[in-house]
């Protein structure tokens, strides 16, 4: 298990920097998905689609009490359970005793983050049932004990060498480092499982409030076999993931993909709506929905409450210099890149995590790639704001910041504060290869102001 | 013409190299321009660190500093442009007043490349140069200021100069102010990933509008032993006249 945390983001930044195979992997599937991302954009209009997507995911923010109580009439009328799961403890504990008055043993789990960021698996298997992860990315990270490093393509730090060579060790297969037969492999072993699983767990990409249905996307198919072929399944996803109706959600349909993989539409679109009734041909007998909260109803009073437009995507990582240079782990929470650091500051408060908050050059791709235009570029920097109110910078940053506040008003102090640094760079230049001074050229002897009339 | 020339803090201390080619192409193009000598910073390390009551000094500061005047202001800069431009109306929006003389200030700055090109059109003189460049576009006056045909009209102008597009050419340069001083590891990876975009162009020079980039960059390139040269905008332009 990866045990890396948010306050040493330095550290596992430039531990990972020294990782040779993540930054190759990382630079190949983050230019992969960009160069796709750009020609899968070009069929549509994006700039308008996300005008609209954005408009949407706003409209449901301004009214989500009222979207959450219709979205759940809809679906208890449709034959779901809908709870409610005010943090992840509650969340964490409603599954285990649906499981367990189910008298499950096994369960096969669709790709969800809502339940990495509840740390679902772990509180299951300390309940004693048997968790298997079936989205091939969640299943690789799964037998290395390792947690998802980006929100869509979980095991994009890996390369085909480590995959082929974990299958080899954990399952007992011959060595390749062919994806194909790799693949054929996690099928078969998967196979297996879906088809004996007592009960199946997913997430949702929305949840559609005038039907109470649920929607997912996915490439493998695996969404459908967990959430069809056991007889009980619970789906957990969060308060936002709303939209208000079926005719809402081809705009989705649209941006979701290209933004997240390039693709013009994923494999599987899933619209679940309610159990399985007498003479149906699919779907689970018995169905429960989590919504779990978790911070988000605080996040939606705030001034950052347009995070929770956020789709999940994974555009904003992709084109993230920060990102793609240090992977997901970094980040040392279940979310990493732009969107990762708006949501863990506020989803874990500023002391568990202020340093993310430097994890950005504040370059603002991530606000160009985003699908509902989440200003995150402007949504870091107030965090920034926050760091400091809450006490969280640094004293020599806020002391040298006092100083720069009372020099840059007067051109006397700010040249004198010039020509110090200038006075001291040789010795800060000694200091080091990776300290600033070492990076910037020597300050000239005579500044440009007393080059001028 | 009379125009305001802001400096910035870079070229102060750094590059008065490039300070002294602005003035040149001033000089050129018949460009009259006074120096206000109360300039500083434009408050930018404040703001993007999080320290709202610094920068909002500095932005008074530089408002009064480049007041009372309604000559356009030129900076050699995208990122001091943007913050003037855009951050200086936010920091004030609270304030009636102080946002009157925010958005007044606003509205005469103009980062260097825009200046040229929309307003003195200096892209459809004869200009010369030489050699193959290539450009590397800055995140803020990319991205904030929306100058992204500027810089290159003026460098396909330069009669002798072959443009050699840079791939990537917006991607962070990993720069970032004090991105670079906070996370230095982080800064250097992403700024040698950069180097290896341009040395792949084949190009002997590369140019753009703001020193801290450029500076980034040349430390990323001096680390790989690279002798691809790195140029500001204003000084390649310079060269030619």
């Amino acid at each position: 298990m990866n045990r890396q945390t948010s306050l040493d983001f330095r550290t596992n930044a430039a531990s990972a920097i020294k990782d040779a195979a993540l930054r190759k992997a990382m630079r190949n599937a983050t230019d992969t998905f960009g160069t796709k991302r750009t020609v899968a954009m070009e069929s549509v209009d994006f700039s308008a689609l996300r005008e609209k997507a954005s408009a949407i995911r706003m409209e449901v923010l301004d009214n989500l009490p009222a979207y959450i109580a219709h979205f759940t009439t809809q679906a208890t009328q449709a034959g779901a359970n809908v709870h409610r799961a005010a943090d992840a403890a509650a969340a964490n504990s409603i599954i285990a005793d649906i499981l367990r008055s189910n008298n499950v043993r096994m369960v096969a789990k669709g790709k969800s983050m809502i339940s990495e960021e509840t740390h679902l698996n772990a509180h299951l298997e300390k309940e004693g049932f048997e968790i298997v992860e079936t989205d091939l990315g969640e299943y690789i990270i799964q037998l290395e004990g390792e947690t998802p490093s980006h929100i869509i393509v979980p095991a994009i730090h890996k390369n085909r060498q480590q995959v082929g060579r974990l299958f080899a060790d954990r399952l007992g297969v011959d060595y390749s480092e062919d994806p194909q037969v790799l693949t054929k492999i996690a099928r078969r072993v998967l196979r297996e499982k879906f088809l004996t699983a007592d009960a199946g767990i997913s997430g949702a990409n929305f949840a559609l409030a005038d039907s109470g249905s649920l929607v997912i996307f996915t490439n493998e198919g695996n969404g459908r076999m967990v959430t069809s072929v056991p007889p009980l399944h619970i789906a957990i996803l969060s308060i936002e993931k709303i939209l208000p109706s079926l005719a809402d959600l081809p705009t989705f349909m649209r941006l979701l993909p290209r933004s997240a993989t390039g693709q013009m539409i994923t494999s599987y679109v899933s619209i679940l709506t309610g159990n399985r009734k007498a003479g149906d041909a699919t779907g689970a007998r018995e169905l429960h929905i989590v919504l779990l909260d978790n911070g988000r109803s605080g996040i939606l009073k705030g001034d950052c409450r347009e995070i929770l437009k956020c789709i999940r995507c994974g555009a904003c990582m992709n084109v993230c210099p920060v990102y793609r240079t240090v992977g997901g782990h970094a980040y040392g929470w279940t979310y990493p890149g732009p969107m990762g650091i708006v949501l863990t500051t506020l989803l874990t408060g500023m002391a568990a995590s202020h340093p993310l908050v430097d994890a950005s050059t504040l370059c603002g791709a991530c606000n160009d790639a985003c699908p509902v235009k989440v200003p995150l570029q402007e949504m870091i920097l107030r965090q920034r704001i926050r760091r400091v109110s809450e006490g969280f910078s640094p004293a020599s940053v806020s002391m040298g910041m006092h100083l720069f506040g009372l020099a840059v008003k007067s051109p006397l102090l700010f040249s004198t504060g010039e020509r110090l640094a200038g006075r001291f760079w040789s010795v800060l230049r000694s200091a080091g290869g990776e300290n600033v001074a070492g990076r910037l050229p020597l300050p000239t002897k005579l500044p440009f102001s007393r080059r001028m009339p | 013409m009379h125009v305001q020339l802001f400096g910035t803090c870079l070229v102060n201390t750094f590059f008065p190299g490039v300070g002294e080619a602005v003035v040149r192409i001033f000089n050129r193009f018949g460009v009259e321009f006074s120096f206000p000598k109360e300039q500083t910073c434009c408050g930018q390390p404040a703001y993007n660190a999080g320290y709202i009551p610094e920068a909002k000094g500095a932005a008074e500061h530089f408002i009064s500093a480049f007041g009372g005047s309604n000559d356009l202001i030129v900076t050699p800069s995208g990122s001091c442009a943007a913050m003037v431009k855009h951050h200086y109306p936010e920091l004030f929006r609270d304030d009636p007043v102080k946002l009157q003389a925010a958005e007044q200030v606003a509205g005469r700055v103009y980062e260097l490349s825009q200046f040229l090109v929309n307003v003195l059109k200096v892209h459809e003189t004869d200009l010369t140069g030489s050699g193959r460049v290539t450009y590397h576009s800055s995140c803020h006056l990319t991205r904030t200021l929306g100058a992204t045909q500027e810089p290159l009209a003026l460098i396909q102008a330069l009669r002798g100069v072959e443009f050699v597009p840079m791939p990537d050419a917006t991607r962070c340069c990993g720069f970032g102010g004090l991105f670079m001083a906070k996370l230095p590891e982080i800064s250097m990876a992403i700024a040698d990933d950069k180097a290896e975009s341009i040395i792949a162009t084949g190009a002997d020079t590369v140019t753009g509008c703001d020193c801290g980039c450029l500076m980034n960059i040349a430390d990323a390139l001096g680390k790989r032993g690279s002798s691809v040269k790195v140029k500001h905008i204003a000084e390649l332009v310079a060269e030619g006249l």
